[in-house]
Protein backbone atom coordinates (compact mmCIF):
# COMPACT_ATOMS: atom_id res chain seq x y z
CA UNK A 1 0.00 0.00 0.00
CA UNK A 2 1.30 3.45 -0.89
CA UNK A 3 1.95 6.18 1.65
CA UNK A 4 -1.29 8.16 2.19
CA UNK A 5 -1.33 11.88 1.38
CA UNK A 6 -2.46 12.69 4.91
CA UNK A 7 -2.08 10.48 7.95
CA UNK A 8 -3.32 11.52 11.39
CA UNK A 9 -2.08 9.59 14.42
CA UNK A 10 -3.29 9.92 18.02
CA UNK A 11 -4.46 13.47 17.40
CA UNK A 12 -5.71 15.35 20.45
CA UNK A 13 -6.99 18.88 20.65
CA UNK A 14 -8.29 20.67 23.73
CA UNK A 15 -9.58 24.18 24.15
CA UNK A 16 -8.85 24.83 27.80
CA UNK A 17 -10.40 21.95 29.76
CA UNK A 18 -12.64 20.99 26.90
CA UNK A 19 -11.28 18.08 24.89
CA UNK A 20 -12.62 18.36 21.35
CA UNK A 21 -10.56 15.62 19.74
CA UNK A 22 -9.43 12.66 21.78
CA UNK A 23 -7.15 10.23 20.00
CA UNK A 24 -8.17 10.48 16.35
CA UNK A 25 -6.48 8.17 13.86
CA UNK A 26 -7.19 8.64 10.23
CA UNK A 27 -5.72 8.61 6.76
CA UNK A 28 -6.59 9.75 3.24
CA UNK A 29 -5.17 8.01 0.18
CA UNK A 30 -4.75 9.58 -3.20
CA UNK A 31 -8.12 9.73 -4.99
CA UNK A 32 -10.15 9.20 -1.84
CA UNK A 33 -13.32 11.19 -1.33
CA UNK A 34 -13.83 11.01 2.41
CA UNK A 35 -17.00 12.42 3.92
CA UNK A 36 -16.93 13.13 7.64
CA UNK A 37 -20.37 13.12 9.23
CA UNK A 38 -21.54 13.56 12.78
CA UNK A 39 -23.48 15.86 15.07
CA UNK A 40 -22.45 19.48 15.72
CA UNK A 41 -19.67 19.63 18.26
CA UNK A 42 -18.39 16.15 17.47
CA UNK A 43 -15.01 17.53 16.36
CA UNK A 44 -15.35 17.22 12.57
CA UNK A 45 -14.41 20.80 11.77
CA UNK A 46 -11.66 20.85 14.37
CA UNK A 47 -10.11 17.77 12.74
CA UNK A 48 -10.10 19.56 9.39
CA UNK A 49 -8.72 22.75 10.92
CA UNK A 50 -5.94 20.80 12.61
CA UNK A 51 -5.03 19.18 9.30
CA UNK A 52 -4.89 22.66 7.74
CA UNK A 53 -2.91 23.94 10.76
CA UNK A 54 -5.48 26.63 11.49
CA UNK A 55 -5.56 25.01 14.91
CA UNK A 56 -2.47 23.76 16.65
CA UNK A 57 -2.94 20.17 17.79
CA UNK A 58 -2.49 19.61 21.53
CA UNK A 59 -0.68 16.37 20.76
CA UNK A 60 -0.41 13.77 18.04
CA UNK A 61 1.15 13.45 14.63
CA UNK A 62 -0.04 14.67 11.24
CA UNK A 63 2.04 13.64 8.24
CA UNK A 64 1.94 14.67 4.61
CA UNK A 65 3.43 11.94 2.39
CA UNK A 66 5.07 10.59 5.51
CA UNK A 67 6.60 13.91 6.56
CA UNK A 68 5.60 15.59 9.82
CA UNK A 69 3.87 18.91 9.07
CA UNK A 70 4.46 20.36 12.52
CA UNK A 71 8.22 20.04 12.93
CA UNK A 72 9.19 22.13 9.92
CA UNK A 73 10.16 19.24 7.63
CA UNK A 74 7.52 20.42 5.15
CA UNK A 75 7.71 24.11 4.22
CA UNK A 76 4.37 25.57 5.32
CA UNK A 77 3.68 27.57 2.15
CA UNK A 78 4.25 24.44 0.04
CA UNK A 79 2.00 22.34 2.27
CA UNK A 80 -0.79 24.93 2.21
CA UNK A 81 -0.57 25.19 -1.57
CA UNK A 82 -0.87 21.40 -1.87
CA UNK A 83 -3.65 20.94 0.68
CA UNK A 84 -6.31 23.59 0.12
CA UNK A 85 -9.36 24.47 2.13
CA UNK A 86 -12.91 25.59 1.37
CA UNK A 87 -14.73 27.26 4.27
CA UNK A 88 -18.32 27.27 5.42
CA UNK A 89 -18.45 31.07 5.22
CA UNK A 90 -16.55 31.29 1.89
CA UNK A 91 -13.99 33.78 3.24
CA UNK A 92 -13.36 35.42 -0.11
CA UNK A 93 -11.08 38.45 -0.06
CA UNK A 94 -13.56 41.32 -0.19
CA UNK A 95 -11.16 43.85 -1.63
CA UNK A 96 -10.61 41.76 -4.78
CA UNK A 97 -12.67 40.62 -7.75
CA UNK A 98 -13.48 36.95 -8.30
CA UNK A 99 -10.54 36.72 -10.71
CA UNK A 100 -8.10 38.42 -8.33
CA UNK A 101 -9.22 36.10 -5.54
CA UNK A 102 -8.11 33.19 -7.69
CA UNK A 103 -4.82 34.83 -8.71
CA UNK A 104 -3.32 36.20 -5.50
CA UNK A 105 -2.19 32.84 -4.11
CA UNK A 106 -0.61 31.91 -7.41
CA UNK A 107 1.33 35.15 -7.75
CA UNK A 108 2.29 35.57 -4.07
CA UNK A 109 2.86 31.97 -2.99
CA UNK A 110 3.63 30.03 -6.18
CA UNK A 111 5.40 33.06 -7.72
CA UNK A 112 3.65 32.59 -11.05
CA UNK A 113 3.56 35.40 -13.60
CA UNK A 114 0.34 37.39 -13.89
CA UNK A 115 -0.52 36.07 -17.35
CA UNK A 116 -0.11 32.45 -16.31
CA UNK A 117 -1.99 33.02 -13.06
CA UNK A 118 -4.85 34.67 -14.89
CA UNK A 119 -5.08 31.88 -17.45
CA UNK A 120 -5.12 29.26 -14.72
CA UNK A 121 -7.66 31.21 -12.65
CA UNK A 122 -9.95 31.55 -15.70
CA UNK A 123 -9.71 27.83 -16.34
CA UNK A 124 -11.01 26.98 -12.89
CA UNK A 125 -13.55 29.80 -12.74
CA UNK A 126 -15.00 28.44 -15.99
CA UNK A 127 -14.95 24.96 -14.52
CA UNK A 128 -17.14 26.02 -11.58
CA UNK A 129 -19.40 27.99 -13.92
CA UNK A 130 -18.27 31.40 -12.71
CA UNK A 131 -16.52 32.47 -15.92
CA UNK A 132 -18.96 35.32 -16.63
CA UNK A 133 -18.54 36.77 -13.13
CA UNK A 134 -14.76 37.17 -13.01
CA UNK A 135 -14.99 40.95 -12.68
CA UNK A 136 -17.53 40.93 -9.86
CA UNK A 137 -16.60 41.71 -6.27
CA UNK A 138 -17.72 39.22 -3.59
CA UNK A 139 -20.41 41.61 -2.30
CA UNK A 140 -22.06 41.43 -5.73
CA UNK A 141 -22.38 37.63 -5.68
CA UNK A 142 -24.88 35.26 -4.11
CA UNK A 143 -23.80 32.71 -1.50
CA UNK A 144 -23.64 29.84 -3.96
CA UNK A 145 -21.64 31.93 -6.41
CA UNK A 146 -19.23 32.98 -3.67
CA UNK A 147 -18.66 29.39 -2.65
CA UNK A 148 -17.98 28.38 -6.26
CA UNK A 149 -15.39 31.18 -6.52
CA UNK A 150 -13.87 29.97 -3.25
CA UNK A 151 -13.58 26.47 -4.72
CA UNK A 152 -11.94 27.91 -7.84
CA UNK A 153 -9.54 29.86 -5.62
CA UNK A 154 -8.46 26.65 -3.91
CA UNK A 155 -8.23 24.76 -7.22
CA UNK A 156 -6.12 27.49 -8.82
CA UNK A 157 -3.27 26.51 -6.51
CA UNK A 158 -3.26 23.09 -8.27
CA UNK A 159 -3.65 21.24 -4.96
CA UNK A 160 -3.27 17.52 -4.38
CA UNK A 161 -6.13 17.54 -1.94
CA UNK A 162 -8.95 19.81 -0.86
CA UNK A 163 -10.54 20.08 2.57
CA UNK A 164 -14.19 21.19 2.62
CA UNK A 165 -15.50 22.47 5.95
CA UNK A 166 -19.32 22.28 5.70
CA UNK A 167 -19.27 24.03 2.31
CA UNK A 168 -23.05 24.21 1.95
CA UNK A 169 -24.14 24.87 5.54
CA UNK A 170 -24.26 28.66 5.16
CA UNK A 171 -26.20 28.55 1.89
CA UNK A 172 -29.86 29.09 1.17
CA UNK A 173 -31.47 25.74 0.29
CA UNK A 174 -31.86 26.56 -3.40
CA UNK A 175 -28.13 27.25 -3.72
CA UNK A 176 -26.91 24.04 -2.12
CA UNK A 177 -27.40 22.12 -5.35
CA UNK A 178 -25.11 24.25 -7.52
CA UNK A 179 -22.21 23.87 -5.08
CA UNK A 180 -22.72 20.12 -4.62
CA UNK A 181 -22.84 19.78 -8.40
CA UNK A 182 -19.36 21.34 -8.67
CA UNK A 183 -18.10 19.05 -5.91
CA UNK A 184 -19.51 15.97 -7.63
CA UNK A 185 -17.62 16.92 -10.80
CA UNK A 186 -14.42 17.38 -8.81
CA UNK A 187 -14.83 13.98 -7.20
CA UNK A 188 -15.37 12.41 -10.62
CA UNK A 189 -12.22 14.06 -11.94
CA UNK A 190 -10.23 12.17 -9.32
CA UNK A 191 -9.38 14.98 -6.90
CA UNK A 192 -8.67 13.83 -3.36
CA UNK A 193 -11.28 15.38 -1.09
CA UNK A 194 -12.01 15.47 2.61
CA UNK A 195 -15.53 16.80 3.15
CA UNK A 196 -17.20 17.65 6.44
CA UNK A 197 -20.88 17.68 5.56
CA UNK A 198 -24.46 17.31 6.69
CA UNK A 199 -25.55 16.38 3.15
CA UNK A 200 -26.17 12.66 3.59
CA UNK A 201 -27.24 12.13 -0.02
CA UNK A 202 -23.96 13.60 -1.20
CA UNK A 203 -21.98 11.40 1.18
CA UNK A 204 -23.90 8.30 0.06
CA UNK A 205 -23.46 8.99 -3.67
CA UNK A 206 -20.02 10.50 -3.92
CA UNK A 207 -17.86 9.34 -1.01
CA UNK A 208 -15.43 6.49 -1.31
CA UNK A 209 -15.31 6.37 2.46
CA UNK A 210 -17.59 7.75 5.15
CA UNK A 211 -16.28 8.59 8.61
CA UNK A 212 -18.69 8.99 11.51
CA UNK A 213 -17.44 11.07 14.41
CA UNK A 214 -18.96 11.51 17.84
CA UNK A 215 -17.62 13.20 20.98
CA UNK A 216 -14.13 13.71 19.56
CA UNK A 217 -13.47 10.20 18.30
CA UNK A 218 -14.00 8.35 15.04
CA UNK A 219 -16.73 5.87 15.90
CA UNK A 220 -16.93 4.11 12.57
CA UNK A 221 -15.51 4.37 9.09
CA UNK A 222 -16.49 2.34 6.07
CA UNK A 223 -17.74 2.41 2.50
CA UNK A 224 -20.90 4.55 2.25
CA UNK A 225 -23.15 1.57 1.41
CA UNK A 226 -22.04 -0.15 4.59
CA UNK A 227 -22.40 2.93 6.82
CA UNK A 228 -25.80 3.90 5.52
CA UNK A 229 -27.40 0.45 5.24
CA UNK A 230 -25.67 -1.58 7.95
CA UNK A 231 -24.01 0.68 10.51
CA UNK A 232 -22.25 -1.51 13.07
CA UNK A 233 -22.11 0.93 15.97
CA UNK A 234 -25.24 1.86 17.91
CA UNK A 235 -24.14 5.51 18.00
CA UNK A 236 -23.95 5.60 14.19
CA UNK A 237 -27.40 4.01 13.91
CA UNK A 238 -28.84 6.53 16.33
CA UNK A 239 -27.32 9.51 14.50
CA UNK A 240 -28.43 8.30 11.08
CA UNK A 241 -31.94 7.52 12.26
CA UNK A 242 -32.22 10.99 13.71
CA UNK A 243 -30.82 12.91 10.75
CA UNK A 244 -32.52 10.86 8.02
CA UNK A 245 -35.96 11.17 9.62
CA UNK A 246 -35.42 14.93 9.84
CA UNK A 247 -34.58 14.97 6.15
CA UNK A 248 -37.84 13.21 5.32
CA UNK A 249 -39.81 15.72 7.34
CA UNK A 250 -38.20 18.52 5.40
CA UNK A 251 -38.97 16.99 2.01
CA UNK A 252 -42.57 16.24 2.93
CA UNK A 253 -44.91 18.89 1.54
CA UNK A 254 -46.37 21.17 4.18
CA UNK A 255 -49.98 20.31 4.89
CA UNK B 1 -10.60 104.17 8.13
CA UNK B 2 -13.61 102.02 7.18
CA UNK B 3 -16.80 102.49 9.18
CA UNK B 4 -18.93 99.44 8.35
CA UNK B 5 -18.35 95.74 9.10
CA UNK B 6 -17.87 94.83 5.47
CA UNK B 7 -15.70 97.84 4.98
CA UNK B 8 -13.38 96.54 7.68
CA UNK B 9 -13.39 93.05 6.23
CA UNK B 10 -12.38 94.41 2.83
CA UNK B 11 -9.75 96.67 4.39
CA UNK B 12 -8.21 93.85 6.41
CA UNK B 13 -8.16 91.49 3.44
CA UNK B 14 -6.48 94.17 1.37
CA UNK B 15 -3.78 94.94 3.92
CA UNK B 16 -3.29 91.57 5.60
CA UNK B 17 -4.32 89.18 2.85
CA UNK B 18 -0.79 87.79 2.64
CA UNK B 19 -0.85 86.98 6.37
CA UNK B 20 -4.00 84.90 5.93
CA UNK B 21 -2.51 83.15 2.91
CA UNK B 22 0.75 82.27 4.64
CA UNK B 23 -1.12 81.22 7.79
CA UNK B 24 -3.43 78.98 5.77
CA UNK B 25 -0.45 77.37 4.03
CA UNK B 26 1.31 76.66 7.34
CA UNK B 27 -1.92 75.28 8.85
CA UNK B 28 -2.38 72.98 5.86
CA UNK B 29 1.24 71.82 5.94
CA UNK B 30 1.10 71.06 9.68
CA UNK B 31 -2.29 69.32 9.47
CA UNK B 32 -1.47 67.28 6.38
CA UNK B 33 2.03 66.13 7.35
CA UNK B 34 0.89 65.61 10.94
CA UNK B 35 -1.97 63.39 9.76
CA UNK B 36 0.22 61.44 7.33
CA UNK B 37 3.05 60.88 9.83
CA UNK B 38 0.48 60.21 12.55
CA UNK B 39 -1.07 57.57 10.32
CA UNK B 40 2.37 55.98 9.83
CA UNK B 41 3.03 55.99 13.58
CA UNK B 42 -0.45 54.62 14.26
CA UNK B 43 0.05 51.83 11.72
CA UNK B 44 3.33 50.72 13.31
CA UNK B 45 1.91 50.93 16.85
CA UNK B 46 -1.28 49.07 15.87
CA UNK B 47 0.64 46.27 14.14
CA UNK B 48 3.07 46.20 17.07
CA UNK B 49 0.17 45.69 19.43
CA UNK B 50 -1.12 42.71 17.40
CA UNK B 51 2.18 40.80 17.67
CA UNK B 52 2.29 37.87 20.01
CA UNK B 53 5.23 35.76 21.11
CA UNK B 54 5.38 32.33 19.45
CA UNK B 55 4.08 29.39 21.42
CA UNK B 56 7.53 28.07 22.21
CA UNK B 57 9.03 31.46 23.08
CA UNK B 58 11.20 31.62 26.17
CA UNK B 59 10.70 33.73 29.28
CA UNK B 60 12.95 36.54 28.01
CA UNK B 61 11.06 36.90 24.73
CA UNK B 62 7.74 36.86 26.53
CA UNK B 63 8.99 39.48 28.97
CA UNK B 64 10.30 41.68 26.15
CA UNK B 65 6.98 41.37 24.35
CA UNK B 66 5.09 42.37 27.50
CA UNK B 67 7.41 45.34 28.03
CA UNK B 68 7.04 46.41 24.39
CA UNK B 69 3.25 46.21 24.59
CA UNK B 70 3.33 48.18 27.86
CA UNK B 71 5.41 50.89 26.21
CA UNK B 72 3.01 51.22 23.27
CA UNK B 73 0.04 51.27 25.64
CA UNK B 74 1.67 54.01 27.72
CA UNK B 75 2.35 56.11 24.61
CA UNK B 76 -1.32 55.95 23.65
CA UNK B 77 -2.54 56.75 27.16
CA UNK B 78 -0.21 59.71 27.64
CA UNK B 79 -0.83 61.39 24.28
CA UNK B 80 -4.57 60.78 24.26
CA UNK B 81 -4.87 61.73 27.89
CA UNK B 82 -3.25 65.20 27.82
CA UNK B 83 -4.23 68.28 25.78
CA UNK B 84 -2.15 68.97 22.70
CA UNK B 85 -1.56 72.53 23.88
CA UNK B 86 0.13 71.15 27.00
CA UNK B 87 2.11 68.60 24.97
CA UNK B 88 3.35 71.49 22.81
CA UNK B 89 4.62 73.43 25.84
CA UNK B 90 6.24 70.38 27.46
CA UNK B 91 8.00 69.17 24.31
CA UNK B 92 9.05 72.57 22.97
CA UNK B 93 10.31 74.08 26.23
CA UNK B 94 11.49 70.73 27.58
CA UNK B 95 13.77 70.31 24.57
CA UNK B 96 15.01 73.85 24.99
CA UNK B 97 15.67 73.81 28.75
CA UNK B 98 16.98 70.31 29.26
CA UNK B 99 18.42 69.28 25.89
CA UNK B 100 19.59 72.74 24.86
CA UNK B 101 17.69 72.16 21.64
CA UNK B 102 15.89 75.05 19.96
CA UNK B 103 13.47 73.22 17.70
CA UNK B 104 12.48 75.15 14.56
CA UNK B 105 8.83 76.12 15.15
CA UNK B 106 7.43 74.40 12.09
CA UNK B 107 9.35 71.18 12.79
CA UNK B 108 8.17 71.23 16.41
CA UNK B 109 4.60 71.75 15.22
CA UNK B 110 4.74 68.78 12.84
CA UNK B 111 6.37 66.59 15.50
CA UNK B 112 3.72 67.42 18.10
CA UNK B 113 0.75 66.95 15.77
CA UNK B 114 2.24 63.68 14.45
CA UNK B 115 2.80 62.01 17.82
CA UNK B 116 -0.54 63.27 19.09
CA UNK B 117 -2.39 61.99 16.01
CA UNK B 118 -0.41 58.73 16.11
CA UNK B 119 -1.89 57.88 19.49
CA UNK B 120 -5.44 58.24 18.16
CA UNK B 121 -4.61 56.57 14.84
CA UNK B 122 -3.17 53.52 16.62
CA UNK B 123 -6.54 52.81 18.17
CA UNK B 124 -8.45 53.66 14.98
CA UNK B 125 -6.29 51.30 12.93
CA UNK B 126 -6.52 48.56 15.55
CA UNK B 127 -10.29 48.86 15.22
CA UNK B 128 -9.97 48.68 11.44
CA UNK B 129 -7.88 45.51 11.60
CA UNK B 130 -10.40 43.89 13.96
CA UNK B 131 -13.24 44.88 11.60
CA UNK B 132 -11.89 42.59 8.86
CA UNK B 133 -13.38 39.14 9.38
CA UNK B 134 -10.77 36.71 10.69
CA UNK B 135 -12.03 34.15 8.16
CA UNK B 136 -10.26 36.05 5.39
CA UNK B 137 -6.99 35.79 7.31
CA UNK B 138 -7.54 32.05 7.71
CA UNK B 139 -8.30 31.73 3.99
CA UNK B 140 -5.10 33.60 3.13
CA UNK B 141 -3.08 31.31 5.42
CA UNK B 142 -4.82 28.27 3.94
CA UNK B 143 -3.43 29.09 0.49
CA UNK B 144 0.03 29.57 1.93
CA UNK B 145 0.27 33.35 2.26
CA UNK B 146 2.54 34.61 5.04
CA UNK B 147 1.33 36.86 7.86
CA UNK B 148 2.96 39.84 6.15
CA UNK B 149 1.43 39.07 2.73
CA UNK B 150 -1.97 38.59 4.37
CA UNK B 151 -1.69 41.93 6.14
CA UNK B 152 -0.56 43.95 3.13
CA UNK B 153 -2.74 42.31 0.46
CA UNK B 154 -5.92 41.40 2.31
CA UNK B 155 -6.37 42.90 5.78
CA UNK B 156 -4.90 46.42 5.62
CA UNK B 157 -6.52 47.49 2.33
CA UNK B 158 -9.91 46.66 3.83
CA UNK B 159 -9.06 48.01 7.27
CA UNK B 160 -7.93 51.33 5.82
CA UNK B 161 -11.05 51.58 3.66
CA UNK B 162 -13.21 50.94 6.72
CA UNK B 163 -11.49 53.63 8.78
CA UNK B 164 -11.39 56.31 6.06
CA UNK B 165 -14.15 58.32 7.78
CA UNK B 166 -12.14 58.30 11.02
CA UNK B 167 -8.93 59.27 9.21
CA UNK B 168 -10.87 62.16 7.68
CA UNK B 169 -12.02 63.15 11.16
CA UNK B 170 -8.43 63.23 12.37
CA UNK B 171 -7.39 65.39 9.45
CA UNK B 172 -10.18 67.88 10.13
CA UNK B 173 -9.43 67.91 13.84
CA UNK B 174 -5.79 68.63 13.00
CA UNK B 175 -6.69 71.57 10.76
CA UNK B 176 -8.62 73.13 13.61
CA UNK B 177 -6.52 72.06 16.57
CA UNK B 178 -3.21 73.08 15.05
CA UNK B 179 -4.39 76.55 16.12
CA UNK B 180 -3.24 75.75 19.67
CA UNK B 181 0.33 75.70 18.38
CA UNK B 182 0.29 79.51 18.45
CA UNK B 183 1.55 79.03 22.04
CA UNK B 184 4.91 78.00 20.62
CA UNK B 185 4.77 80.75 17.98
CA UNK B 186 4.05 78.60 14.95
CA UNK B 187 2.89 81.04 12.29
CA UNK B 188 -0.25 79.12 11.41
CA UNK B 189 -3.61 80.67 10.61
CA UNK B 190 -4.68 81.50 14.17
CA UNK B 191 -1.29 83.02 15.03
CA UNK B 192 -1.33 85.18 11.89
CA UNK B 193 -4.91 86.22 12.58
CA UNK B 194 -3.92 87.40 16.04
CA UNK B 195 -1.16 89.51 14.52
CA UNK B 196 -3.56 90.97 11.98
CA UNK B 197 -6.17 91.71 14.62
CA UNK B 198 -3.73 93.34 17.03
CA UNK B 199 -2.84 96.28 14.82
CA UNK B 200 -6.30 97.89 14.64
CA UNK B 201 -7.99 95.91 17.44
CA UNK B 202 -10.58 94.61 14.93
CA UNK B 203 -10.88 91.13 16.50
CA UNK B 204 -14.38 90.37 15.30
CA UNK B 205 -13.77 91.16 11.63
CA UNK B 206 -10.44 89.34 11.52
CA UNK B 207 -11.68 86.21 13.22
CA UNK B 208 -14.80 86.26 11.08
CA UNK B 209 -12.49 85.91 8.08
CA UNK B 210 -10.46 83.27 9.90
CA UNK B 211 -13.57 81.24 10.67
CA UNK B 212 -14.61 81.33 7.02
CA UNK B 213 -11.16 80.11 5.93
CA UNK B 214 -11.23 77.22 8.43
CA UNK B 215 -14.70 76.29 7.23
CA UNK B 216 -13.66 76.32 3.57
CA UNK B 217 -10.62 74.15 4.39
CA UNK B 218 -12.54 71.55 6.37
CA UNK B 219 -15.46 71.41 3.95
CA UNK B 220 -13.20 70.93 0.90
CA UNK B 221 -11.41 68.15 2.71
CA UNK B 222 -14.67 66.44 3.62
CA UNK B 223 -15.65 66.43 -0.06
CA UNK B 224 -12.20 65.27 -1.17
CA UNK B 225 -12.23 62.37 1.28
CA UNK B 226 -15.68 61.26 0.16
CA UNK B 227 -14.39 61.26 -3.40
CA UNK B 228 -11.38 59.13 -2.39
CA UNK B 229 -13.67 56.70 -0.53
CA UNK B 230 -15.81 56.23 -3.60
CA UNK B 231 -12.71 55.65 -5.70
CA UNK B 232 -11.56 52.99 -3.21
CA UNK B 233 -14.94 51.24 -3.35
CA UNK B 234 -14.71 50.84 -7.11
CA UNK B 235 -17.74 50.82 -9.38
CA UNK B 236 -21.08 49.58 -8.09
CA UNK B 237 -21.62 47.78 -11.34
CA UNK B 238 -19.55 45.08 -12.94
CA UNK B 239 -19.16 43.55 -16.35
CA UNK B 240 -20.75 40.23 -17.11
CA UNK B 241 -18.81 38.43 -19.82
CA UNK B 242 -20.80 36.40 -22.35
CA UNK B 243 -24.53 35.82 -22.67
CA UNK B 244 -26.56 32.70 -23.40
CA UNK B 245 -26.54 33.38 -27.11
CA UNK B 246 -23.24 35.15 -27.66
CA UNK B 247 -20.09 34.32 -25.73
CA UNK B 248 -18.40 37.54 -26.88
CA UNK B 249 -21.05 39.89 -25.57
CA UNK B 250 -20.49 42.11 -22.56
CA UNK B 251 -23.31 43.00 -20.16
CA UNK B 252 -23.00 45.76 -17.55
CA UNK B 253 -24.72 44.72 -14.34
CA UNK B 254 -25.78 47.58 -12.09
CA UNK B 255 -25.97 47.53 -8.34
CA UNK B 256 -29.73 47.09 -8.15
CA UNK B 257 -29.65 44.10 -10.45
CA UNK B 258 -26.59 42.48 -8.92
CA UNK B 259 -27.17 39.81 -6.31
CA UNK B 260 -27.03 41.20 -2.81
Amino acid sequence: MTEPIIRVEHLKKSFGDHEVLCDVNFEAQKGDVVCIIGASGSGKSTLLRCINLLEKPTSGLITYHGRDIQDGSVPLAEYHAKVGMVFQSFNLFHNMTALENCMIGQTKVLKRGRAQAEENAMLYLDKVGMGPFVKAKPRQLSGGQKQRVAIARALAMDPEMLLFDEPTSALDPEMVGEVLEVMRDLAKSGLTMLVVTHEMAFARDVASKVVFMDAGVIVEEDRPEAIFSQPRQPRTREFLARILSKGEEKSRPAS
Amino acid sequence: MPTSFFGWVAYILQHYGSLFVSGTIITLIVALTGTVFGFGIGLLVAIGRTTEPRDGAGLLKRGLNRFFHGLLGAYIEVFRGTPMIVQAMVIYYGAMQYLGLKLPNLAAAILIVSVNTGAYMAEIIRGGIISVDVGQTEAAHSIGMTHWQTMTSVVLPQAIRNIMPSIGNEFIVNIKDSSVLNVISVSELFFQSKSAAGTYFRYFEVFFITAIIYLILTYSITRLLRFIERRMDGPDNYTFLGSQTDSKSVIRVHKEAAAK
